[in-house]
């Protein structure tokens, strides 16, 4: 059996499924002082419906990490950076305590200049005089060659308790993004580390033995060592629950969709090419910083269910703000809710109310309460088309680096499309009209995030660079820097990244069957030195674990 | 971070594609500055976009060049596709999209001429030519100036716009009794309807950031004023920079990213440039800075000691006897004109163009009319050691109503005898006899 809870604003959802069924499941408002309490209450409440001995695992998507730094919750962090030549980024909102060191390696991870050791002392004295729990070591190209994070920390070692190097959070290129995931990692780390004692402190008191499994961005899980040593991974993993729910509720398909998410203030986009979610191209946004975090790419609109809708001269306008409740709800705001509930798509404990307040609305336009009704929802509808509309030109102008890529010009052209979220069923009507695409609101999608949660499966990537000049070999993301022979060839280096895919899935206790191991990206360049020269080869391949999900739920008989 | 001037770059290094296995233009050329760029975090600088190149059609091909047999034989997609990424570059500025464009494309083409019969210098096609003929068609008439900053001269390109007087071509380069393609001397100046507009500025080996630097104040800047183009074209080769392989010079990142800020182009184009691992990476970079008006002082190659490429003295005073032989050319050309061609009708002109990739040595007899109404009907007669013989005719874009008549009648005249081209620019009509 396996346990899936996600934590979001205002909900904590919960699931127990057994052999693909769902067995239970809970709904709870999150109680915003104590987080940990939320979620054990909502724990508690389904073990106390399974048979607490079958519990496999426990997944959970949580917005402790998500929280802290929207909150503006983060702990003082000190800052080790490497800028070495090139753009001279200015990075803001990480703190007071920065120290800038010389020292740099180039693209391929060969050495430029030697780090200063005596340097290091003054940034030891300097950084002392304000002494703080966690530091964050990152340099230029550090995953081309991590030689020089690796000493940093080694020097420092003793003087924080957690040190983050920014090598080991992602195996992509950009430094600047590197610096504030690595900066949000120290950040949260205190953080989320007070949240996982307590969590496995509980567990232990419980006699629970299930491991704990923790969400991220991009779908997949990360088990709770993993996560305590790279908080920042789960940060956002709420909307990457609710869509993995969606693909577990839905019959595999191989074709291009979209997924809608309907939520009170805003409405979440997210898209699949050939039933494969699209990614974020380097990491996900948070509070206004681009991090190097993997994420599904989602586009949020300022539109949902509990939307503001006025005339404003005489045009209607709905959002991109709130005003509280839906009028059917007990609020005193015009909604698209309140318009789906006129029109007797939705109950609502106010209906007398809402219907009164649509009619006077309408009457003040000199329309009719059904015509004014309609009109909101297919004005929301049509946002959501502009809106997938807008996204997928984008997407398909994604750039591309070969001619084979070019040439293919693999446009996304969705064949159907999936709701979830309040208003889901009462729109779906509406949207198939706006979209002219078949659209589906999947049974129990109202806790596809907790299901979502409980069946997503650990997903790693990898990035391999090998340099046959140099004789060395790169997995930033698996810590492997490491010699290899002249004659290193492309096959060589796909076979070894999918091993090395394979046995980090296996770590993370991935079955043989679930592994599903692939190579996303291969290359290999000819290197040659001046005219005519020797030829070595410059091999890149990337591979993962594909995204899905453990099992797909069935329907119980 | 945000730039000062929004700037679309065409990033298309073409993995899939080289010339051969161990030609300088082989897959990894760009391999290093795509990595530099993406670790400077280059696409997160707000104002910077990033667009894919479209395809150059073969009519946009047969606007510029006299393809031999035809250009479907010649080019592989990888060339439309260069091409096209020019294209994309004068969309992205013209339209308005974005202030300036970068195409950071392979191969380059600079060395391509009008007749094409094969490679030469690594190009086939002039990328910048077929991608201003578009914009020109499709925005209407400007008057352009290309800066051609590459080390070898761009000897396509000029003889390209020979005769145009709409198109100031500059070109500085090394010395080309020192280096391929041999061109680019001092006296060649343009055809009789654009005489003068044809700037050469051949360097000597060993010029340093000094001498370049002294050459766009003293030389470049004052012709661009002097001729006020609607838009600047940066034939961006980077080959003059201290590493490269191929070439004698002394040019830094920093020092390219300085003349790419006072040159201030609209749209630039990579051309050459085969230090693809100490030089590419860093110049692309200050480039692209300098572009978007954003601080490149930190750019700066690993190896880079301002003591060891300093500029000798004597290399500073053969330099600064150039720039005053350029600007007495540049500022007599009516007088040094009258004395070229006093009042002949027609110029012929004869060449011996060498395709050093593909080993073809080809014959030209060019004439151009002299036009007081425009600037001439002008026709190519050409063979080759391959056996190989054609005509080209090329009406100019504004052609008067003679001319254009006469360049039909040349036409129909040529192509009894051999395979004939009409380039009708002025309707945008091409055709091929036979």
């Amino acid at each position: 059996m396996i346990i899936g809870i996600d934590m979001g604003g205002t909900h904590i959802d919960g699931a127990a499924i057994e052999n693909g069924v769902l067995i239970a499941s809970v709904k709870h408002q999150v109680d915003h002082g104590n987080y940990f309490a939320s979620i054990w209450q909502c724990l508690e409440e389904l073990l106390s419906q399974v048979d607490k001995d079958a519990v496999e695992r426990i997944h959970l998507s949580t917005t402790i990490s998500t929280n802290a730094i929207i909150e503006g919750r983060l702990a003082d962090v000190a800052l080790i950076l490497q800028t070495g030549p090139g753009l001279q980024w200015h990075f803001e909102r990480m703190g007071e305590h920065i120290v800038y060191l010389s020292g740099s390696v180039d693209h391929r991870g060969i050495l430029v200049r030697d780090l200063d050791m005596t340097q290091l002392d003054d940034a030891r004295e300097q950084l002392l005089e304000n002494p703080v729990d966690a530091l964050a070591v990152i340099s230029k190209f550090s995953t081309r060659n991590p030689e020089f994070e690796r000493r940093i920390k080694k020097y420092f070692e003793g003087d924080y308790n957690e040190i983050t190097m920014g090598h080991t959070l992602s195996g992509k290129l950009n430094f600047p993004r590197r610096v504030r995931t690595g900066y949000l990692n120290a950040a949260v780390s205190r953080t989320f580390m007070g949240f996982a004692e307590s969590m496995r402190e509980a567990l232990r008191q419980s006699s629970i033995d299930a491991p704990v499994f923790v969400l991220k961005a991009d779908g997949g899980t990360v088990d709770l060592e993993g996560a305590m040593s790279k908080p920042v991974e789960t940060i956002l993993s709420g909307p990457a629950a609710s869509f993995m729910g969606v693909q577990a509720l839905v019959d595999d398909e191989r074709s291009d969709r979209v997924l809608i998410d309907v939520g009170g203030t805003t409405t979440d986009l997210f898209f699949l090419v050939d039933g494969v979610p699209v990614f974020e191209p380097l990491g996900i946004e948070i509070d206004g910083r681009k991090t190097l975090v993997r994420a599904l790419f989602s586009q949020s609109i300022g539109i949902g269910g509990d939307s503001h809708v006025r005339f404003e001269e005489g045009a209607l306008k709905i959002g991109p703000r709130r005003y509280g409740l839906p009028i059917a709800f007990g609020g005193d705001s015009m909604t698209p809710t309140d318009a789906l509930v006129f029109l007797g798509k939705l109950e609502g404990a106010y209906r007398d109310k809402c219907l009164q307040a649509v009619e006077r609305m309408a009457a003040e336009q000199g329309f009719e309460g059904v015509a004014l009704a309609e009109m909101i929802v297919r004005r929301m509808c049509e946002e959501i088309h502009q809106a997938i509309k807008r996204v997928l030109d984008k997407l398909n102008a994604s750039p591309v680096y070969t001619i084979e890529e070019l040439l293919r010009d693999r446009t996304i052209r969705p064949q159907a499309v999936e709701i979830i979220g309040g208003p889901a069923a009462s729109l779906s009507g509406y949207l198939e009209e706006t979209l002219c695409l078949p659209v589906y609101c999947p049974l129990h999608h109202e806790i596809a995030n907790a299901i979502g949660a409980a069946l997503a499966k650990p997903t790693l990537e990898i990035n391999l660079i090998a340099d046959t000049e140099r004789e060395k070999m790169s997995i930033p993301e698996r810590g492997i820097y490491m010699p290899i022979d002249r004659t290193f060839n492309l096959r060589e280096a796909e076979q070894f990244a999918l091993s090395q895919v394979r046995d980090a899935g296996k770590a993370l206790g991935l079955e043989e069957d679930q592994l599903d191991a692939e190579i996303v990206e291969s290359s290999s360049f000819n290197m040659v030195k001046g005219y005519g020269g020797r030829v070595d080869r410059n091999i890149r391949v990337k591979a993962q674990i594909k995204p899905g999900l453990l099992e797909k739920l069935r329907k119980s008989d | 971070m945000k730039a000062k001037n929004t700037l679309g770059l065409i990033l298309f290094p073409a993995f899939d594609w080289a010339i051969s296995r161990s030609h300088p233009e082989r897959e990894e050329r760009l391999l290093y500055t795509q990595d530099q760029l993406l670790e400077e975090g280059i696409e997160d600088i707000e104002g910077i976009e990033f667009f894919n190149p479209g395809m150059a059609t073969l009519h946009d091909i047969n606007r510029v060049h006299f393809c031999f047999p035809d250009a479907q034989s010649l080019l592989t997609e990888s060339h439309l596709i260069a091409a096209g990424g020019v294209m994309r570059a004068f969309d992205a500025v013209l339209s308005g999209e974005t202030d300036k464009a970068f195409a950071l494309v392979r191969p380059p083409g600079h060395h391509a001429q009008r007749v094409v019969y094969g490679d030469r210098g690594f190009c086939i096609i002039n990328i910048e030519a077929v991608g201003l003929e578009y914009a020109r068609q499709r925005y209407g008439d400007m008057r352009v100036a290309i800066v051609d900053t590459d080390c070898h001269h761009g000897d396509g390109t000029e003889d390209i716009y020979w005769n145009d007087p709409d198109t100031l071509f500059i070109s500085f380069h090394q010395d080309g009794r020192t280096l391929y393609p041999g061109t680019g001397d001092i006296d060649e100046l343009g055809g009789p309807g654009a005489f003068g507009y044809n700037v050469n500025i051949p360097l000597p080996p060993n010029t340093g950031d000094a001498g370049f630097h002294y050459i766009l104040e003293n030389t470049v800047m004052p012709i661009l004023e002097d001729y006020k183009p609607d838009i600047i074209i940066n034939s961006a080769g980077q080959d003059n920079h201290y590493t490269d392989p191929l070439t004698n010079m002394n040019f830094s990142a920093q020092g390219y990213a300085a003349l790419n800020e006072r040159l201030n182009p609209d749209i630039a184009v990579l051309e050459g440039g085969y230090s693809i691992q100490g030089a590419l990476p860093y110049v692309n970079t200050g480039i692209i800075l300098a572009m978007s008006g954003l601080d490149y002082s930190g750019v700066v190659e690993p190896d880079y000691h301002l003591g060891k490429w300093r500029q000798s003295e004597r290399v500073t005073d053969q330099v600064r006897r150039i720039a005053e032989q350029v600007n007495e050319r540049w500022l007599k050309r009516e007088e040094l004109f009258k004395r070229e061609y006093g009042d002949r009708l027609t110029v012929t002109r004869r060449r011996q163009v060498y395709y050093d990739t593909a080993g073809i040595m080809e014959i030209q007899v060019q004439e151009f009319k002299v036009c007081s109404e425009c600037p001439g009907v002008n026709t190519v007669h050409s063979y080759n050691d391959r056996g190989a013989s054609m005509a080209g005719i090329t009406i100019p874009r504004k052609a008067c109503h003679a001319c254009r008549e006469e360049g039909y009648k040349l036409f129909e005249h040529a192509a009894a005898t051999k395979k004939s081209y009409l380039q009708d620019m002025s309707s945008d009509d091409y055709m091929v006899s036979r």
